[in-house]
Parts: C-alpha cells; structure tokens; sequence
C-alpha cells in the first residue's frame, strides 16, 4: 500500500470536514432529512456491496434489516432494555439468523442463483413473522418505538434534534467505509475474490471456503441490521414493507448495481440516486407517481447490467484510472 | 510418505476408484498413468480432500487423511496443481501466487517463496501483473504450479499437467517437472502423455477403470508389452 500523497490527505481532510460542517451549518430541516435517510441508506447498501462484491448475491438483506429495527424496538417496548443494549442484541440475532441460512447453503455449495433464491425466501419469511405475530409487533401497520418525555434522551436513543442524527448517520456511514477498505485490505479479500473465481481451486489453496463465506455474510448481516435499527430510531417508526421484504433486498441490489458494486462509495452514489429519484418523483408528480420510482428502478437495472455493469462510480473511475495512466505513460 | 490403502470412492451412486492401492516415498518422483476416465483425477481429488473416500485409507506419514478438510491437508504440506490449471484468471499472476501463500503458515515466508519462484519461473516475474486469464496455457500451468509451491509443500500433486498444450509447450512442461524434481521435491504426477511422463519419474502405477493394473519402475513399465501396445503405441 503506498502512503497517501500530502495533497491528497489534505482533500480528504477538507472533504471530511465539509460533510460535517456545511449541513449543520444550512439547519434546513428538509435538505437535513434527506442527508440523513442517504447516509443510513448508504450504509445498509455498503453493507449488502461486502458480499455482493464477491459474487454472494442475496436477496434476503431486508431480512437483517427488519431483525435490526424490530429487535432493537421490542427489547425498548417490552424489556424497558436500552438500544445501547438492544441494538447489539438485534445484532446478534441478525448473526445467528445469517448463520443458519448461510452456514447449510455454503456447507452443501449452493451457491449463484441458488444461493440467492435461498436468501430470497429468508427475506420474504421474516416479512411473514412479523405481519404474523402482530400482537407484539404491530404486524403490517407498523410499530413505534415508546417516545421518552421531552422526546429525547441518550440512552433512549432517541434525538428530536436532526443535527444529532445527521451526526450520528455521518459516524455510522464512515465507519462502513472504514470496515470495507479494512476487508479491501486484508487475505480474506484474497480468499474471498479466489472463492468467487473457483471454489475449488480457492480450497486446494488452503482457504476454508466455508468459514470465509461465512465471517463476511455475518459481517454483511449485523452492518444490514444496524442500518435498520439507526432507520427505525431515527424515523421512531418501521413497517415491515419500509426495513424488510423483498421489495427492500431487491432495492438495495438495485441501488448497488447502480452505484459501482466493487468501489467504495457505489453503494453510497447508489444511494443518493435512488432516494433523490424517489423524493423527485414525489415532489414533482405527487400521489399520480406512486409506484412510478419502482418501474424506473426496473428499467435502470436492466439497462446498468448490459451497459454500465461497473455502476457509475465504477465506470467513471475506470476511465479516470485508464486516463491517468496514459498521461503518466 | 503418503500411501493409499484399498480406496473406494466416488461420486453420489457412481464408484470411481475401486481398492486402489499406491505409495510414494520421501524424494520420489511417481506416475500414475492411464486412459480417460480410469480415475486419475479422482485419484487426485481424494488425496487433498476434496472428495472422501467411502472405504479404505489415505495415510500421511501414517495419520488418515479422512477426516481433515482440504484446507488443513494443504497445511500438512500436500500441494495439488488442479487438471486444467484452475487458476483465478481475473486475478493477476502475483495475486495467484499471494493464493498459493495464504495459509497463515505460509504467509510469514511469502517474499521468500515468492522469490523462489519466480527464480524457478523468470517469466512469472516478467508477467507479474498480468490477469491470469490473458496468459498462454504453458504460462499459466507454470503460474499454477508456481501457486502450488507457494505453499512451500512436501509433496506436490500435479493433475495432467500436459493436458490441453501445444505439443512444444508439452515438452517444456515436462521439463518444468524435471527442474521441481531436481529440487529435491517429492512429486506425485498424473498423466495420459505416458511416454513423456515415464522420462521424468521413478516409479509408475497404470490405473485403469478404477484399479491398480500394475505397478513398477519407470523402465520396467516402459519396457512392459501391455504398456507398449496400449499406451505407447510401439
């Protein structure tokens, strides 16, 4: 790894603290919203990309997310447990869940399509337990988080105030960037690039093929469920068609592939254009567009995965990197 | 060193290998030759693990094999070069070798190994950030056994390493084979070339439709009439 360039430290530097300093500094509550559902957005799509980019394509993440938000909430409602608690422990549920759907499937090589058929049944079975059990989760009207008097407190989790959750969103988003260039950086990006190539061959070169797979779905599945319990603490709101269902897993494919799967900020680019479309359509065509954002979104996947399959960031970092060395050449 | 006992294995109802017995001891370098189809491959497979075997044993310096998983026998110091290269094409040839490297054992001496390598194969050094993929066959069974020896082995395993090449390319991969011998490395290697494959072993086992047919040294089996008419066409 070569050493950052000075120039290039103190761009980041700057661009770091321009994200923490202008939006606070605007205080415009909408533009405010809609950094915040980005930055949380970002950071569930970043959590998908951490297997996706290695061929390990799920259609269940909706499923870690409802876990995340719903455990997270319960635990609040029910055990008076504070997020502080019950965000590790919707964690740990979202990872013993992905364990028990990754550990037979990888153990007995269902992999491609099959996997993500698998994955595609998780996500729709936990959409079924919560509409199933909506004595204690609300079933599909949803389920809110009990305010605390004067509507915030630390350890409720809960700010009224949006610089706080933008903050907060900021430091959760960063820390999914760090945690990718952590495994972009380490053998078991290596490891886990060989197995998407030839599970074979990746095992006759003395990777476990199966314990690999699974530190990064575990690792992909508490991110997943994080993200939605920041969502549902943030919104103090979730039903099970906003944080899980298959209409979420599938979107957060959509906004990926779209964004650049296999570079950093594509999840995050993805995000932006996603959630700006969808805030577009709303504002310009009001109730007339509903639906209208997932037809586009449809279209779109099709046209990035026979034209631009990098996503936009990829492509244009690919012809930047092409330029650059050519003028060094 | 490595020695199998009676193996039976084969896939889901399918039994391709039936009783094979074979033994390769420290410093050797042996053939197992044979038709399409006799289970060579097989034969391959069910020494690093990637298949079990439904009877009889794999012996490493006499513990069983049985049970460990493929990526603990590399660890054991079994190196296999899978038929047809298996190489990971869209990684670059360096990247390949880091493969061949990654056990946490290996990854202390990886510039080491790297080193002797490339010393073994110049042209792995001049091609280094090349895709695997984009190379010649004879340069990417070289970068495949180059990751094979990463790992700094006791034995290599080499699956047809003549398989799909030029018949020019042919001969330089048997002399790749003689240079990985000269080194001093126990070799076990598998091959329908059976005339070339005889110039570079010790011994030599013929496998046929599962089954040990005979066995000797490499002159013996040279000189055997059924290996002459079937195999060597003389």
């Amino acid at each position: 790894m070569n050493a950052i360039p000075k120039g290039k430290a103190g761009l980041w530097a700057a661009a770091a603290a321009a994200l923490v300093i202008l939006p606070l500094a605007w205080g415009s509550p909408y533009p405010m919203h809609i950094m915040i559902t980005i930055l949380i957005w970002s950071f569930a799509y970043t959590s998908w990309s951490m297997m996706g980019r290695f061929g390990l394509v799920s259609l269940g993440h909706g499923g870690f997310m409802g876990v995340g938000a719903y455990v997270t909430a319960l635990a609040w409602n029910n055990l008076g447990l504070s997020p502080w608690l019950g965000i590790p422990l919707g964690l740990l549920c979202a990872a013993l869940l992905a364990l028990v759907v990754a550990w037979p499937c990888f153990r007995f090589r269902i992999t491609g399509h099959y996997f993500a058929l698998v994955t595609l049944a998780l996500s729709g079975i936990v959409l079924q337990v919560i509409v199933a059990t909506r004595g204690l989760t609300g079933g599909s009207l949803g389920y809110t988080p009990d305010r605390v008097p004067g509507g915030s407190s630390i350890i409720a989790f809960q700010f009224t105030d949006k610089s706080t959750w933008y903050l907060i969103a900021l430091a959760v988003w960063a820390m999914g960037l760090v945690i990718w260039y952590a495994v972009q950086h380490s053998m078991m990006r290596y490891a886990l690039e060989a197995i998407s190539e030839d599970e074979d061959a990746a095992a006759a070169a003395g990777v476990n093929v199966t314990a690999e797979k699974l530190k990064i779905t575990v690792i992909s599945a508490m991110m997943t469920a994080l993200s939605g319990a920041l969502y549902c603490q943030y919104q103090m709101f979730v039903s099970p068609d906003s944080v899980s269902g298959i209409a979420i897993s599938l979107q957060m494919v959509f906004a990926v592939v779209v964004g650049g799967i296999y570079v950093a900020l594509g999840p995050t680019i993805g995000a932006v254009i996603t959630i700006l479309l969808g805030e577009g359509l709303r504002i310009g065509f009001g109730p007339a567009a509903v639906g209208w954002d997932n037809l586009i979104y449809g279209l779109l996947l099709v046209i990035f995965i026979i034209f631009l399959p990098q996503g936009i960031l990829g492509s244009i970092m690919s012809v930047w990197r092409r330029n650059t060395a050519r003028a060094a050449a | 060193m490595l020695e199998l006992r009676n193996v039976d294995t084969g896939y889901g109802t399918f039994q391709a290998l039936f009783g094979a017995s074979l033994e390769v001891r420290l410093g050797e370098a042996v053939g197992v030759i044979g038709p399409n189809g006799a289970g060579k491959t097989t034969l391959m497979r069910v020494i690093s693990g990637l298949i079990r075997p439904t009877a009889g044993q794999v012996l490493w310096e006499g513990t069983d094999l049985a049970t460990v998983p493929a990526h603990r026998i590399v660890e054991l110091g079994i190196a296999h070069v899978p038929e047809h290269r298996r190489l990971f094409p869209r990684m670059t040839v360096e990247d390949n070798l880091r493969m061949g490297a990654f056990m946490p054992a290996a990854r202390p001496k990886f510039a080491q190994r790297l080193e002797f390598v490339y010393g073994l194969f110049p042209r792995m050094k001049e091609r280094r950030n090349q895709l695997a993929g984009t190379m010649s066959g004879g340069e990417q069974q070289m970068c495949a056994i180059g990751r094979a020896l990463m790992s700094d082995p006791r034995i290599l395993l080499m699956d047809e390493p003549s398989a799909g090449l030029a018949p020019v390319i042919v001969q330089q991969v048997f002399e790749l084979v003689r240079r990985i011998r000269e080194s001093g490395l126990t070799v076990l290697i598998v091959e329908q070339n059976v005339q070339q494959v005889l110039k570079v072993v010790d011994r030599a086992y013929l496998l046929e439709a599962g089954t040990i047919r005979m066995s000797g040294t490499a002159a013996e089996l040279s000189a055997s009439d059924t290996i002459r008419e079937a195999y060597l066409g003389v």
